[in-house]
């Protein structure tokens, strides 16, 4: 296969980011821009978790809690280290990669329903340590000051340079994405996913592969928890580690199709219009969160494959181009 | 020559169940020693502590001069060492021909994706399979996935493969050309160790002969010695027909 043609698959997912940084620019709405911001967010942890759920095969209910401890120790050294944005993002991943490869160590070794209990117990285990931790504000959280913004041309242009930034992480989120499905490292990592130990026979390292492959897919999420609650200007506990936004994440991945690089963009994308259109109808704005759950369930049931998975294994000839 | 294989003193336990007692042999380079035993007598469990699925409990096990003993099966395999499965373990939502890449990237020359590739097509096009590369594994049938099992051990290019029960669940032609195929594998020059029960096989095949009973080897020789060996025929007791098949396959 030439280079050309292996990374066609990667097109499709770059043209739907670029019209998404593009849409509040044409509509020239701020309100776009917004929904946009949680789009790109919602992609990028989506096909974070994606490199953990959808190649690995390993469900971790908890990822949320990567986004959390990123945000939190970006936040910190933005606020009381007085350190920039790019260097405390860059710490916030850091954090999460760093945590991810310590729990990796630690609870990568249990399997299916053993593996997710244990990913729930650590974000729950997480919040309530930063809920006493006064260093990090307790549980009352920490604020920025708003004069931190003035650095970055005030806060208006601290806002869209945000912007800008949720687009760069999304788009690193999407290519780390396609070049571990493309490489020998992703090989292996699905080879994991079908039979462990069918591939730990073959020589596959499993237990080294499935620990970077959860360290991947938790730098990104990391990042961008810092970038967001910089935007934010205040950092909770219970924003932080929202316990039903690692269940959202599922949803969205299983929605647009695990194992592929489009799969969790397309169930972001789809998911977010969704739950926008809920939190404002007056009948669903209450529940929205159990449509989420319904949702799952029937994908379970019905397309266990996703979208995507659904698409490619009916239409052959598309395999090529939804990778 | 020096033993490609040296099993020393190997035993293994579960609980209070003794899988394996003191088994010791050698397997000299480019031969095919076959191992056979009643069922339960512990051969697939020999198979496990060799490539460290079950690390044993007491021995050795020396594979080109180095202990491995205790190594994961990952590390193992890197050595040069390869398995089919008895029951076959098909990376399923994955196709024929990445299924076979595994074998040859993780193997014993831990090829990079474009040169696993080429050598995938070529193991396929050996086994039968290349008309089924682009299938997804789950979709072929039992004698497909049998040669999948082998398609990639042999994408390893390991220096000795263990084969657990290839022929099992195979029609009579299909195990005609599966011994054919497991002959020019040796003949390429990669060791054999087989667990086989399907008795002219095994007895044609191999150039020498293990029979474990209850986790003990009791008897060993040449194919026809070992037919002869009044222990053997004394294990397979409770099945006097598989004693006849060992009898006439001489």
């Amino acid at each position: 296969m030439s280079n050309w043609r292996r990374h066609t698959s990667l097109i499709l997912p770059v043209v739907v980011v670029a019209a998404l940084v593009l849409w509040p620019a044409v509509t020239g709405k701020a309100a776009n821009r917004e929904s946009a911001f949680t789009i790109l967010k919602a992609v990028a942890l989506a096909s974070s978790l994606n490199i953990l759920l959808g190649y690995t095969g390993y469900v971790s209910f908890g990822h949320i809690v990567f986004y959390g401890f990123g945000g939190y120790v970006g936040f910190y050294l933005l606020s009381a280290q007085s350190w920039s944005l790019w260097p405390a993002m860059a710490a916030g991943g850091l954090a999460a990669g760093l945590l991810a490869f310590l729990l990796g160590k630690a609870i990568l070794r249990l399997r299916g329903a053993y593996f997710a209990l244990a990913t729930i117990g650590i974000n729950e285990a997480l919040k309530a340590f930063i809920n006493n931790f006064e260093l990090f504000g307790g549980p009352t959280g920490m604020t920025l000051n708003f004069r931190v913004y003035q650095a970055y041309g005030g806060a208006a242009k601290a806002l869209e340079m945000s912007f800008i930034l949720v687009a760069a992480l999304t788009l690193v989120a999407i290519v780390v994405s396609h070049v571990v499905r493309t490489s020998k490292f992703g090989l292996g990592l699905q080879a994991i996913r079908e039979n462990e130990d069918a591939a730990e026979i073959m020589g596959v390292a499993a237990p080294n592969a499935k620990t970077w492959a959860y360290v991947l897919s938790a730098i990104v999420p990391g990042m961008v928890g810092a970038l967001f609650f910089f935007k934010n200007g205040n950092i909770e506990p219970h924003d932080a580690f929202p316990l039903h936004a690692s269940i959202e994440l599922l949803v969205m991945v299983m929605l647009g199709g695990q194992g592929t690089v489009l799969g969790p963009i397309l169930g972001a994308f789809a998911y977010q219009g969704m739950r926008g259109y809920l939190v404002t109808s007056d009948f669903f704005k209450d529940i929205q969160l159990s449509v989420s759950g319904v949702l799952l369930l029937l994908i379970v049931l019905f397309i266990p494959a996703g979208a995507i998975g659904l698409l490619r294994r009916r239409i052959t000839p598309l395999r090529g181009v939804l990778a | 020559m020096t033993a490609l294989l040296s099993i020393q003193g190997v035993s293994r336990r579960f609980g209070g169940l003794q899988a394996l007692t003191d088994v010791t042999f050698d397997l000299p380079p480019n031969q095919i020693l076959g191992l056979i035993g009643p069922n339960g007598a512990g051969k697939t469990t020999l198979f496990n502590a060799i490539n460290g699925v079950f690390p044993p409990n007491e021995g050795r096990v020396m594979f080109r001069g180095k202990d491995i003993t205790g190594l994961p099966p990952y590390e193992v395999a890197r050595l040069g060492m390869a398995r089919t499965h008895q029951i076959v373990q098909p990376l399923n939502e994955l196709t024929v021909r990445d299924n076979v890449m595994v074998g040859a990237c993780f193997g014993r020359h831990n090829h990079g994706l474009a040169e696993a590739r080429r050598v995938a097509d070529e193991v396929m096009a050996r086994v039968g399979l290349a008309p089924r590369a682009d299938l997804l594994a789950g979709s072929l049938n039992v004698a497909q996935k049998k040669r999948l099992e082998l398609a990639r051990a042999l994408a390893a290019q390991p220096h000795l493969l263990l084969l657990d029960e290839v022929l099992a669940g195979l029609n009579p032609t299909e195990i005609a050309e599966m011994v054919q195929t497991v002959r020019k594998i040796r003949d390429q020059g990669i060791t054999i160790l087989m667990i086989e029960h399907v008795m002219h096989a095994v007895m044609n095949l191999s150039d020498f002969i293990i029979v474990l009973d209850f986790g003990q080897v009791i008897a060993r020789g040449t194919p026809k010695e070992v037919a002869e060996s009044p222990k053997v025929i004394e294990a397979y007791f409770g099945d006097p027909k598989l004693a006849e098949q060992l009898k006439l396959s001489d």
